[in-house]
């Protein structure tokens, strides 16, 4: 047996010049940011403060710039699929051959959802949660740091795979028998499934920690139907989380044993059934869009909310409309598959179900209309993000609701159609959702608002050029075009999906203006700091504590017996300074300390996850071995808290005051 | 008493007038241990009896199982009609939802696939093509 298993230098692919110029790229950068950090003298630092932070904070602006990191990675995929289909027409075969056009949609699509759009909403859950329910931390906030360095550990391996071996080539959905042992003998299919098997369980543990956070923490007085509907959403979308990506876990396990160990659950001979896998992985791929567009429609509640300056209409049909979501969501799963060949009852159950749960999500949009009709609305860069969504959004959702009649589906399953579609959903869904929650929550995590100039043009240029890049996709689907087309005969579809890929460029156009955006707001931060906490006239309790906010939030935590406490406070203090602010009294307050435990776990994951891909079982046994180490020392540590005098949240007080106390 | 209806939240314990009493932890996981192996010798008897009609014995097997999950959600995992453990039943309740709807559509769309399947023979006719 080999030493390195299947590992060797015939793994680094030197003859692919796209890839090896992507790698050096990519490995000269990470080297001269890691060499200038280090000359600097500014490791400690990043050791002290981010790395082994449990501050949820700190930890969601992590999540917020791995994904946004991961975006370019991803979009980088995608404009390239957008170019080889614009010229890959008739006899020419266009710049990237069939196996890394394959590996390319691949790892689009598992970036994309699984390290782009989960961190994104994870990351501003982190973030904005514990704020909005007036606490301190999440439940768990070692637990917290392991989740997120156990989805980086993920985004390594999957970005490992780029250089060392390759991806996937079998789809994002990873369908067998294509993914199994027969078909893909590679390491590709083993990377994409040991970096969602690691990068999972770190979802699995946020998910566990966020509902225990959101039942058990909120602020004194705070019921349940008091809290922002983001943490509803949240809510929602973590009791998805916590039964949905265990669903995906144990099929994944399926299809390893498969692989490694000789199972027959997804082969057809020995009696196993690979239809069995398309079902299982949609139990939790349907879930799985909730999880990621419930948050986002959160954001879009406290947005809508925040910017007319009134309460947001409907709460109480909000707060049913998102649990109802939340239940539906587990029974329509099968529309991902009508095409497999169930009877006609039960393509029409799921059919029916498909519809019904459109429903509540309309619901929904009617109650954002009514919150901006009558009120005056400030036209924010954060609310050009929500009606660019619910303008983009409805359309999506209708050609949604198409889909959903089995007939038609046998027309556009496997379609551009069908691509058009979820993008249809997911970007404004999820994407915009995120880039106004950023916008918005950005000065609280900072202290200084973004530019909005540089916003507008950005969500413009997102927004025609998302529908320049999508819309001719709907049209060459109805045409006939599949999806996944390294190349294709018919001339008609050429111009039609040169307008998509002039609209990808469109769309690297508004990344561009995200990009100096961000660069003008840092340069201008002196002139657009958030002195007072409260930059947007805010309604919920994020709002009443300074920007950024002290390591412990909250000097005394906010008692909040009704909705938009803050809010309402503010109206009854008539614009007066708080005359209690200065006799406030203050106590000691016991913070978690920091733990390097996430990030000494993370990386034994990666060294178990890239052991077990290139089969070194030596390694592998090692990093298993470290991992379990590194949680007992955890577990048998003597102390987890430091307490912080009361004169040092005084004097922070006293430096950062704020308009009203709650 | 308008508050009642939200619940309680966490921290806001003074509405509530008096603790209610605990029975202790030992007792409680007692009483549940001995009902426990009290069910379980049951079931063992049961199915090697011969003084039950046959055709009863499964029914009664799956009795005692559901009788077993009773005492396991209430002696060891503590679910309880207390005011304070909503949480915890309203978490089982979606739990064992959402298993149902998984296990039983799972069950049904497999079935009906299954059924759906062209016989073996024309499967290998397809094959020869």
């Amino acid at each position: 047996m080999n030493f390195l298993g299947k590992l060797s230098w015939d793994a680094v692919p030197l003859h692919e010049p796209i890839i090896m110029g992507t790698s050096a790229v990519v490995v000269l950068a990470i080297v001269f940011i890691l060499g200038w950090i280090v000359l600097k003298g500014y490791l400690p630092y990043l050791w002290r403060e981010w790395i082994t932070s449990v501050d949820h904070k700190r930890i969601g602006v992590m999540y917020i710039v791995l994904a946004l990191l991961m975006l370019l990675r991803g979009f980088a995929d995608g404009i390239m699929m957008r170019s080889q289909q614009a010229v890959a027409a008739g006899g020419a075969q266009g710049y990237l051959p069939p196996e890394h056009f394959d590996q390319i949609f691949s790892a689009h699509g598992t970036i994309m959802i699984f390290f782009v759009a989960m961190p994104l909403v994870i990351g501003l859950m982190n973030f904005a949660v514990p704020l909005q329910l007036g606490v301190r931390d999440v439940a768990f906030p070692t637990l917290n740091s392991v989740s997120f360095w156990l989805t980086a550990s993920g985004v390594l391996l999957t970005n490992i795979s780029l250089a060392v071996g390759e991806f996937s080539k079998a789809g994002w959905v990873a369908y067998p028998p294509l993914s199994g042992l027969q078909f893909s003998p590679g390491v590709g299919v083993d990377y994409y499934l040991w970096a969602l098997q690691i990068s999972g369980i770190g979802t699995l543990l946020s998910g566990i920690n966020f509902v225990t956070t959101i039942l058990k923490m909120r602020a004194p007085g705070m019921g349940l139907m008091h809290m922002p509907v983001f943490c509803w959403t949240a809510l929602a979308s973590n009791l998805l989380i916590v039964a949905a990506f265990p669903v995906l876990t144990v099929t994944f396990a399926m299809l390893l044993l498969d692989r490694y160990l000789d199972f027959h659950f997804f082969t057809i001979d020995a009696g196993g059934n690979p239809m069995m896998y398309v079902n299982l992985f949609w139990v939790w791929g349907h879930p799985e869009v909730y999880i990621l567009v419930l948050p986002a429609f959160g954001i879009y509640s406290e947005v809508s909310a925040t910017f007319s300056g009134k309460p947001l209409f409907g709460y109480r049909s909000m707060v049913a409309a998102t649990m109802t979501i939340s239940i539906l969501a587990y029974t329509v799963w099968l529309h991902h598959f009508f095409t497999m060949g169930a009877s006609a009852n039960i393509n029409a159950f799921f059919g029916v179900m498909s519809m019904i749960i459109a429903v509540p999500t309309g619901v929904k949009i009617f109650n954002w209309l009514f919150t901006m009709y009558g009120g005056r609305v400030r036209f924010t860069v954060p609310v050009l993000w929500t009606i660019g969504f619910m303008v983009t959004f409805v359309l999506g959702g209708l050609t949604g609701v198409l889909l959903a009649v089995p007939p038609i589906d046998f027309q556009m399953h496997n379609s551009l159609f069908l691509v058009a579609h979820f993008h249809h959903v997911i970007i404004p869904g999820v994407v915009f959702g995120a880039f106004a929650g950023y916008h918005y929550w950005f000065p609280k995590a900072f202290g200084f608002t973004l530019d909005e100039r540089w916003g507008r043009r950005s969500f413009w240029c997102w927004f025609i050029g998302f529908h320049l890049a999508f819309m001719p996709l709907y049209v060459v689907g109805l045409m006939g075009m599949t999806r996944r087309m390294q190349h294709y005969d018919n001339l008609d579809w050429q111009p039609w999906l040169m307008v998509a890929g002039i609209g990808a460029v469109v769309i690297l156009a508004g990344i561009v203006c995200q990009v100096v955006q961000l660069v003008v707001s840092i340069r201008d931060r002196e002139q657009n700091r958030d002195l007072t906490g409260d930059p947007w006239n805010g309604r919920t309790l994020e709002w009443s504590t300074a920007s950024p906010p002290p390591a412990w939030n909250f000097a005394v935590l906010p008692y909040a017996a009704e909705t938009d406490t803050f809010w309402n406070r503010k109206q009854r203090a008539r614009g007066k300074r708080d005359e209690r602010a200065q006799e406030r009294e203050y106590d000691p307050i016991e913070m978690p300390k920091n733990s390097p435990t996430g990030f000494v776990t993370a990386f034994f994951a990666v060294v178990t996850g890239f052991a077990l891909i290139w089969h070194i079982w030596w390694m592998a046994g090692l990093g298993a071995f470290g991992a379990l180490v590194t949680f007992l020392v955890f577990a048998f540590r003597h102390e987890d808290e430091i307490e912080i005098p009361a004169e040092q949240i005084a004097r922070f007080d006293r430096a950062h005051p704020v308009g009203v106390v709650i | 008493m308008t508050e009642a209806q939200y619940g309680r939240a966490p921290g806001d314990n003074s509405s509530d007038p008096v603790e209610a009493w605990e029975p202790s932890g030992l007792l409680v996981y007692t009483i549940g241990l001995l009902l426990a192996v009290l069910l379980t010798t049951t079931s063992f008897w049961v199915a090697n009896t011969s003084l039950l009609w046959a055709p009863g014995i499964a029914l009664g097997l799956a009795v005692l199982a559901i009788a077993q999950m009773g005492v396991h959600l209430v002696f060891f995992l503590h679910i309880t009609t207390g005011p304070d453990n909503t949480n915890n039943v309203l978490a089982l309740a979606f739990g064992v939802l959402i298993v149902f709807l998984v296990i039983a559509g799972s069950l049904w769309i497999m079935a009906d696939l299954n059924e759906m399947m062209p016989p073996a023979e024309l499967m290998d006719l397809h094959m020869q093509h």
